[in-house]
């Protein structure tokens, strides 16, 4: 089947599209070459040492990790309390509030930068943490919801009615039976959550304040000047961070389901 | 009795009052505030005139320079768009008809959600950059004497997007494909119809709802894209977003800078509202299942 070939030949080059430029920047960062950049004189780890020595990016790095884990704190406890809220409840109103919990994907993130940024002005708060903070909680809180929302619908309630029905009170149930199986769910949510917020530069951009970077904006500031083998360096970390933190949380997020299923 | 059912229908605002109080706080009462504060005047001396003047909106509804930038950003996103789909749509196909190989295919479709946009975006540097690999393989085969500029246009902005937002593409149209009973394209067949009939007279059409889906991402995430065109653009390039910012941050023409984000937020929110009209809001959640 000739048609059934050339789709295969284009998935593979839709594939290769979406990964060679990747792993160039990989394959770069171990560059011995002092300019980064192609011809490749020969295979070095010196870009990963600079990158170690540069006090700049170390510590967009701790900006970035402590913001990462605020995010995913406080935008998975509110976003999986709502979540239970619309699996296991039927009230009036539900597609409204579904609506409202998922606006604020639907508004372009300039603009929602721009609205919370001028609010915030107008209550005469500076730019702060604090207010790069509450804007990527409220970005990240749709994500986080959807995706909880959708692993909730799997956990059946007679487990936690079984265990009333036993003589446990409600707060013994919540805390020996629907926490433990809640935590696949909460653990995605999380980690959803500080992915975002770890690669979130739009946003972050307006609601810095001056001399705090994040480890996006860094590396958007070194490329004004040019593209250097420490930003592939750079690169080639935040890939292993990023592609390899959600690969290792859902092992064990397939850990923490096999256990207590 | 009464008291337990009271407290069963309050449950559920108990569990929502905190998220809902988040994004009305930071979220839907900034906007109504933008809203309002687009009407203010901002004066040469930096001090802001509380009231109902339309000079703003005026200046950003009739100014060529902000018309000309919009319809570029929309032209952008709407090529952007099409490319994702004519390109993502075989793919798509692809994964959800073979057997062995859909599990690998479907993770590696996921990993771009996870490398970083910024580093995503700045990669094709490497590739198209005067010293990138395309230059240097030129060289090398002496094909050109000296490097060639590739970057900072109108098209490498659309390829980095295309780049970004293939995979929400190749996600959305999957997932509808996935869904659609494999028996009706051999039903078809059966009955006397080509493959390529069965196709586009069975499949094709109940696949629209995520091609829609993965269209709508698609749209509004390249219309309002800030980083692309500054990475990859050169200085003719700017988009709305860029506008917005230099408005806000540069100029710190506030009013102004409201009036062109609910501009866009306009614009964009009508898409969304058709979209929600004709395919609903539940084809995009389906993505995250």
């Amino acid at each position: 089947m000739s048609g059934w070939a050339l789709i295969r030949i284009w998935t593979v080059v839709v594939y290769l599209f979406m990964f060679l430029p990747v792993a160039v920047v990989v394959l770069l960062s171990f560059n011995a070459s002092q300019f980064g950049a192609f011809p490749m004189t020969g295979l070095s780890l010196r870009w990963f040492g600079e990158l170690w020595a540069n006090e700049a990016i170390l510590r967009a790095f701790r900006v970035s990790f402590l913001l990462g884990a605020l995010t995913a704190a406080i935008s998975t406890t509110l976003g999986v309390l709502a979540a239970l809220a619309l699996v296991r409840y039927d009230f009036r109103g539900k597609n409204l509030v579904s609506t409202v919990l998922i606006a604020p994907i639907l508004v372009p993130e300039v603009v929602l930068a721009v609205a919370l940024l001028l609010f915030l002005r107008f209550l005469q708060m500076p730019k702060s943490f604090a207010l790069l903070l509450l804007g990527h909680v409220i970005f990240t809180l749709p994500f986080v919801v959807l995706v909880v929302q959708a692993r909730l619908v799997g956990i059946r309630r007679d487990v936690e009615e079984a265990a009333l029905s036993l003589g446990a009170s409600p707060r013994q149930t919540f805390f020996a039976v629907t926490l433990p199986l809640l935590a696949p769910a909460i653990f995605a949510g999380m980690l959803f959550a500080f992915t975002i917020s770890f690669d979130d530069i739009t946003g972050t951009l307006f609601w810095k304040p001056g001399g705090v970077e994040t480890v996006p904006t860094q590396i958007f500031a070194m490329l004004r000047n040019s593209i250097s083998p420490e930003i592939n360096a750079l690169g080639t970390v935040m890939i292993v961070l990023t592609v390899g933190l959600p690969l290792l949380g859902a092992a064990i997020a397939r850990r923490l389901g096999a256990r207590t299923r | 009795m009464a008291t337990v059912e009271t407290r069963e229908a309050r449950q559920p605002w108990i569990l929502l009052a905190p998220a809902l109080t988040a994004v009305a706080l930071l979220l839907l009462v900034p906007l109504a505030f933008i809203a309002v504060y687009s009407f203010w005047l901002r004066t040469a001396t930096g001090a802001d005139i509380a009231g109902f003047h339309t000079d703003n909106w005026a200046e950003a509804l009739s100014d060529p320079f902000y018309r000309d930038i919009l319809l570029g950003t929309l032209r952008i996103a709407a090529i952007t768009t099409l490319v994702c789909a004519l390109a993502g749509y075989p793919a798509a196909y692809f994964i959800a008809r073979s057997k062995a190989n859909r599990a690998i295919l479907l993770l590696l479709l996921m990993l771009p959600f996870w490398v970083s946009y910024i580093i995503r975006t700045m990669s094709w540097i490497n590739i198209l950059g005067v010293s990138g690999a395309f230059n240097s393989a030129l060289l090398a085969m002496g094909v050109i004497g000296q490097p060639i500029q590739m970057l900072y246009n109108e098209a490498t902005v659309i390829l980095g997007l295309v780049h970004f937002l293939l995979p929400f593409m190749v996600l959305n149209v999957y997932v509808s494909l996935e869904g659609i009973d494999e028996t009706l394209e051999q039903a078809a067949n059966s009955l006397g119809a080509t493959r390529w009939q069965a196709f586009r007279e069975v499949t094709l059409p109940l696949s629209l709802p995520g091609l829609a889906a993965g269209g709508l991402l698609c749209f509004v995430l390249a219309a309002g894209t800030y980083i692309t065109p500054l990475v990859l653009g050169g200085p003719t390039d700017a988009m709305f977003a860029n506008l917005v910012f230099e408005a806000i941050i540069t100029q710190l023409d506030w009013p102004l800078g409201s009036a062109l984000s609910l501009m866009l937020l306009a614009i964009l929110g009508a898409l969304v509202a058709l979209y929600n009209h004709f395919v609903g809001m539940s084809q995009i959640a389906r993505g995250f299942g």
